[in-house]
């Protein structure tokens, strides 16, 4: 992976996982290699099942992998006593799909919680949790119950709670899966806000591509308990390599890649800026697949000349939506005929 | 029945209150760490040992599936030793901890068994040690149900208290028994009975009235 700066903060090796159950054995997770590195905001999506959960548990051995090994901050954690475990979870702060507030405790006292697992003494961790408080903008809430508070303001005190210890990570698990798209759009904003604030690297685990789209720099896709591919979104957005890619970003587009009696268009490129990825974006916001079934175009002084000859799937809707995008994006593109070529 | 018997009522009154209260206190310091074990030891628990959690467990259903009496009698020589007499409301507080220990042992697993397994899940990723997750999370989650769980268990104790008035000790039960059963005076029996009801619903509501003023899940 060449395109990989800086040092890792988890770096996980052949990571497997299998479950002994009363069924026999289920195997959630097979060689997984994946570096998270510090400062980056790092997804996993995949579909329900696929083993994201597991994965993300791995990384703080909430679930002991059963083959390979996690390093933090360069230290295997098999190889570390029990007190060193948990001194080391300290250092990482997660959040969950169900916020898992402390029921019986107001939000000041559940977000001194951490730190009063770690010792921290009474007075600071108050003056602290405030500070957290502020931050996430619930500082009137502090003498509230959970049970008092909107999901979103749930996942705020979780969030609080996860920074308390001063984490060098922050994992999500499902974070935004229980929440409206408004909630969602202001939480991942939050995290987002964290992490280039305070430098604190989170890792997200999401079954949407929005939440993806929306606020990471790399995202691994995982199906069937493999790492499918991995790399910078904009890249795997651009042309996803594997199945499961293809289907999570294009949806049931993807179902009918089958371009038999696909329809021929041809997109003139007259001076765009050679920069803009058109045709990711049509695929992106039209979520309709795209072959190219030949193009010749030129980068003269970063803008692009030339023409491409797509092939759209027959089908109206898809076709005028994309056809409609062009030509806001002021693209000029012509149905050609399939003996025009 | 004179109301001269009423001053005999209050003293019995008395009696079943201590045996009821002590032996439930007692079974409580028992059956709360048993409780815990059994939650903390089993297969999915935060310290598993099932082995040890299922042996506990036989153990504890072993001495539960004993009929009081029987149990009252058979550990008759050890109540002797433990507090030199076998009769009187001293003596059977003995056996009715023994009894009901067990029995707090598996309300106590059930209460502590309703704490969300994901809450649990947060503490261990904050690094919270076994201990801390007893002490912090399973024993506070669970406060509201151990509560509403100790109302029922502490009138639950107090019948078991006034069923050994029928073998030497004293209270209210032992009234209801030595006069209305013995003696046909059913205007005492009655009376002691009545007596009972209310203590029952005093504790009954007593209790819901903690768990309401203390549950925060209630806005
Ligand atoms: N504790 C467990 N025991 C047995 N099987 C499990 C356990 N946890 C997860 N699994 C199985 O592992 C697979 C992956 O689960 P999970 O990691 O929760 O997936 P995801 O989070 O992607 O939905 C599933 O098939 C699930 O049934
Ligand atoms: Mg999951």
């Amino acid at each position: 992976m060449t395109e990989l700066h800086g040092e890792s903060i988890i770096r996980l090796c052949g990571l497997g996982k299998e479950f002994k159950g009363a069924q026999g054995a289920v195997r959630a997770l097979t060689d997984i290699n994946l570096e998270i590195i510090k400062g980056e905001i790092f997804g996993i999506i995949g579909l329900s099942g696929a083993g994201k959960s597991t994965l993300v548990r791995c990384m703080n051995f909430l679930e002991t992998p059963t083959e390979g090994e996690v390093y933090y901050d360069g230290r295997p954690l098999s190889e570390m006593s029990p007190g060193e475990l948990r001194r080391t979870r300290q250092s990482m702060g997660m959040i969950f799909q169900q916020f898992n507030l402390l029921e019986q405790r107001n939000v000041l006292r559940n977000v001194c919680f951490p730190m009063e697992i770690a010792g921290t003494p009474k007075a600071e961790a108050r003056e602290r949790a405030r500070g957290l408080l502020k931050l996430v903008g619930l500082l009137e809430k502090e003498a509230a119950y959970p049970v008092q508070l909107s999901g979103g303001q749930k996942q705020r005190v979780a969030i609080a709670r996860a920074m308390a210890t001063n984490p060098k990570v922050i994992l999500c698990d499902e974070a935004t899966s229980a929440l409206d798209p408004n909630t969602t759009k202001s939480i991942l904003e939050l995290l987002k806000e964290i992490n280039q604030r305070m430098g604190i690297t989170i890792v997200i685990i999401t079954h949407e591509m929005s939440v993806i789209e929306a606020i990471c720099d790399r995202v691994a896709i995982i199906g069937d308990s493999r790492i499918a591919e991995i790399g910078q979104v904009s890249r795997i957005f651009a042309g996803p390599k594997s199945k499961i890619g293809r289907q999570l970003i294009l949806g049931d587009a993807a179902k009918q890649v089958e371009f038999g009696d696909g329809r021929l268009f041809r997109i003139t490129f007259d001076g765009l800026a050679s920069s803009e990825p058109v045709i990711s974006n049509v695929i992106l916001a039209c979520k309709v697949p795209v072959n190219i079934m030949y193009a010749a175009t030129r980068d003269i002084k970063g803008k692009a000349a030339g023409q491409m000859i797509i092939e759209l799937p027959d089908n109206e809707a898809d076709i005028s939506r994309v056809l409609h995008y062009l030509d806001r994006a002021k693209v000029p593109c012509e149905e050609v005929g399939k003996n025009e070529l | 029945m004179s109301f001269k018997m009423m001053p005999l009522f209050f003293e019995e009154l008395g009696n079943t209150l201590t045996m009821t209260f002590v032996s439930s206190f007692l079974a409580y310091i028992i059956g709360i760490p048993l409780g815990i074990l059994l939650v903390v030891w089993a297969r999915d628990g935060i310290r598993p040992m099932p082995r040890a959690q299922e042996a506990l467990g036989m153990i504890i259903n072993l001495i539960r599936s004993l009929p009081f009496l029987i149990l009252l009698i058979a550990i008759q020589s050890f109540t002797r030793t433990l507090v030199g007499t076998t009769v009187g409301t001293r003596a059977i507080i003995v056996p009715l901890t023994l009894a009901s220990a067990p029995y707090i042992a598996r309300i106590v697993e059930s209460s502590l068994k309703e704490v969300d397994a994901g809450i649990i899940e947060a503490a261990k990723a904050m690094g919270a040690s076994t201990w801390q997750i007893i002490w912090k999370v399973l024993l506070p989650e669970a406060r509201p149900s151990l509560l509403i769980n100790a109302a029922i268990a502490v009138t639950t104790i107090l019948g078991y208290s006034a069923m050994a008035g029928f073998v030497g000790a004293g209270g209210l039960g032992a009234v209801a028994i030595n006069y209305g059963y013995y003696r046909n005076q059913n205007a005492v029996m009655w009376t002691a009975i009545i007596f009972l009801v209310v203590v029952v619903q005093i504790i009954q509501s007593v209790g819901m009235w903690l768990v309401k003023k203390t549950d925060r899940r209630v806005r």
